[in-house]
């Protein structure tokens, strides 16, 4: 973006001389040679459900979007309560309850249609319990030519029937990678797990496999929180996933200490919930930025809200474009 | 807009339970829910499961249960003493227009308008609640709305008691007469459009409350949603134009 002087009335700088210098921040960020017009993604799991939210979520300023993960068959999930606001952030143990890679492929396809003149990109997310049916639920998947498959090893709430996450293994991460990048020549993204102390190794091992990108991070634990009046824990599923604000710092270190160690770019999640908070991602390193509790705070004006408080932070800071202070906190 | 509840459950106790003929029962809880008419809360029975319901009153926090599934029946098995727990009051309420309202009910979407009712009285506004069922036996909080000084018209499907057809046949005169201010609807979808489609045609406010399968009740998960719109969170209130 060009920059050109504004004609200035001595000693006065009106409002729209302001709203001008804030136009000149490019907020646009470059994920795997895809073009975002901003960094902020909305996360899997996250409205992703049908077609038409995930629009609503790119109208209301969303720079990309991710589908809900899908696996090769149908998945009711795990019964209710499934989902908590339990004061620092949400627990989630939805359990991956989706219809089904072939259905999936119809969701994405109506997705990308409606998406695409809005020049916001689709993410779509497959996980599965091997690295067989990873290949398959991604060829499924392909057919709706997403701009990107994010590959979700990092699940914490399926333990008890699809065992360890891949995601807590560089070996287990590394093989369903190089099995699905032997499948789909597309651009792949890993979603990893903040509950594993390698995750560097993970990244690396996932990066040297193939992947393009990592999405970083899944949610953490598996928490568990108990009524005392029931005397029992609340999710129906025991335990889940925590995510929000307690996630955040876990999350910006995740990123640090990953961007540290790999070239591939990074989308940044966990507890993006201000443009303060994603300002702070992307300085850990991050080339974009998930959103996914900051809906549930915000409502679906949390993208525009965070972009203008980032926009506004940008300013006082005195940057004009994001790669100005991408990974700048490294040291 | 921002919330930080401490806990998500507040528990609560059964104090009475109303039979509401074969169709389910009316549990008052013994606190209060304060919530606008129309909001829902999310009920968790622990080791049972975890449902959306309105709130039939709010203080004393009340629903009102039809018997449709093991939840429900769980929810109508249970006596003065037994535990409860709410979340909430989640969701979009009704608004109140002018000073006559008409509630059209079909089955259990008598729940909402009974609060409804209850805040549109306490005005000193006048009230017509139209009841729509299948059966007699399946018509629900007749009670609530005779006790709040509404006057109350029923209509069955099989004619056992009231107006023998649909409750939309039931209000038509007072539409066509535009008798109310503010027309105010839950029930079957099928029912509530064609009571939507017909207010619009006389060109009266409309509000409809939805019914969806929900998770998470809190606009995270999306599985409320009817086409971009999340019934947890954009409603479960919308105006009537939304749902044509």
């Amino acid at each position: 973006m060009g920059w050109w002087p504004l004609p200035t009335r001595k000693g006065c700088t009106t409002t729209w001389q302001a709203a001008a210098r804030v136009s000149l921040i490019d907020l646009s960020a470059d994920l795997c040679g895809v073009r975002l017009r901003n960094p902020l993604v909305l996360a899997s799991g996250i409205w992703g459900c049908c077609a038409e939210t995930l629009v609503r979520a790119a109208r209301a300023g969303a720079g990309a979007v991710t589908a809900k993960s899908c696996s090769l068959e149908p998945r009711k999930g795990h019964p209710n309560p499934t989902v908590l606001d339990w004061g620092g952030g949400l627990i989630n143990a939805v359990g991956l309850a989706n219809p089904g890679a072939a259905e999936e492929r119809d969701i994405l396809r109506a997705a990308r249609q409606a998406l695409e003149p809005l020049g916001v990109p689709l993410i779509a997310s497959v996980f599965g319990h091997s690295p067989n049916e990873f290949c398959q639920a991604v060829r499924l998947v392909a057919q709706a030519e997403p701009d990107f498959i994010e590959l979700n090893i990092s699940c914490p709430n399926v333990e008890s029937e699809f065992g360890r996450p891949f995601a807590l293994d560089p070996e287990a991460a590394a093989r369903v990678t190089e099995a699905v990048r032997g499948v789909y020549s597309g651009r792949l993204l890993v979603k990893l797990s903040p509950n594993t102390p390698d995750i560097v190794d993970v990244a690396r091992a996932v990066a040297a496999a193939g992947a393009d990108g990592l999405t970083a991070v899944n949610t953490l634990g598996p928490g568990m929180i108990i009524d005392v009046r029931a005397r029992r824990p609340v999710l129906a599923n025991l335990v889940g996933g925590i995510s929000g604000a307690a996630l955040r710092p876990v999350a910006v270190r995740c990123v640090y200490e990953i961007t540290r160690a790999v070239d591939i770019p990074v989308i940044g999640t966990g507890g993006v919930l201000s443009g303060e908070d994603a300002m702070e991602m992307i300085m850990a390193g991050a080339t974009a930025v998930g959103i996914g509790s900051a809906v549930h705070i915000h409502g679906e004006g949390a993208f525009a809200r965070i972009l203008a408080e980032l926009k506004e932070l940008m300013q006082e800071e005195g940057y004009r474009s994001l790669g100005q202070f991408r990974g700048c906190a490294h040291v | 807009m921002s919330r930080q509840p401490q806990r998500a459950h507040r528990a609560y106790r059964v104090t009475r339970v109303v039979p509401e003929g074969r169709a389910g029962v009316t549990l008052i809880l013994d606190g209060a829910m304060p919530a606008h008419p129309g909001q829902f809360v999310m009920v968790w029975l622990p080791g049972i499961g975890e449902r959306p319901f309105s709130l039939m009153d709010d203080d004393p926090a009340s629903l009102t249960v039809a018997r449709v599934g093991p939840f429900t029946s769980a929810l109508c098995e249970l006596a003065p003493g037994d535990r409860l727990w709410l979340r909430g009051p989640y969701g979009s309420g009704f608004e109140l227009v002018g000073r006559r309202h008409l509630l059209v009910g079909g089955g259990c979407g008598a729940v909402p308008l009974a609060l409804l009712a209850k805040v549109a009285r306490a005005r000193g506004h006048q009230v017509i609640a139209a009841l729509g069922a299948r059966t007699a036996d399946l018509l629900m909080l007749r009670w609530r709305f005779e006790a709040l000084g509404c006057q109350v018209m029923v209509a069955t499907e099989d004619g056992s008691v009231g107006h023998h057809g649909t409750v939309l046949d039931a209000v038509q005169q007072l539409l066509d007469d535009r008798w109310p201010d503010g027309v105010y609807t839950c029930g079957p979808e099928p029912m509530l459009r064609a009571v939507a489609s017909h207010v619009d045609t006389v060109g009266l406010p409309c509000w409809v409350s939805m019914e969806r399968a929900m998770k998470c009740g809190i606009g995270v998960c999306g599985s409320c949603h009817f086409g971009d719109r999340l019934v947890c969170r954009d409603g479960p209130v919308f105006e009537g134009r939304e749902v044509l």
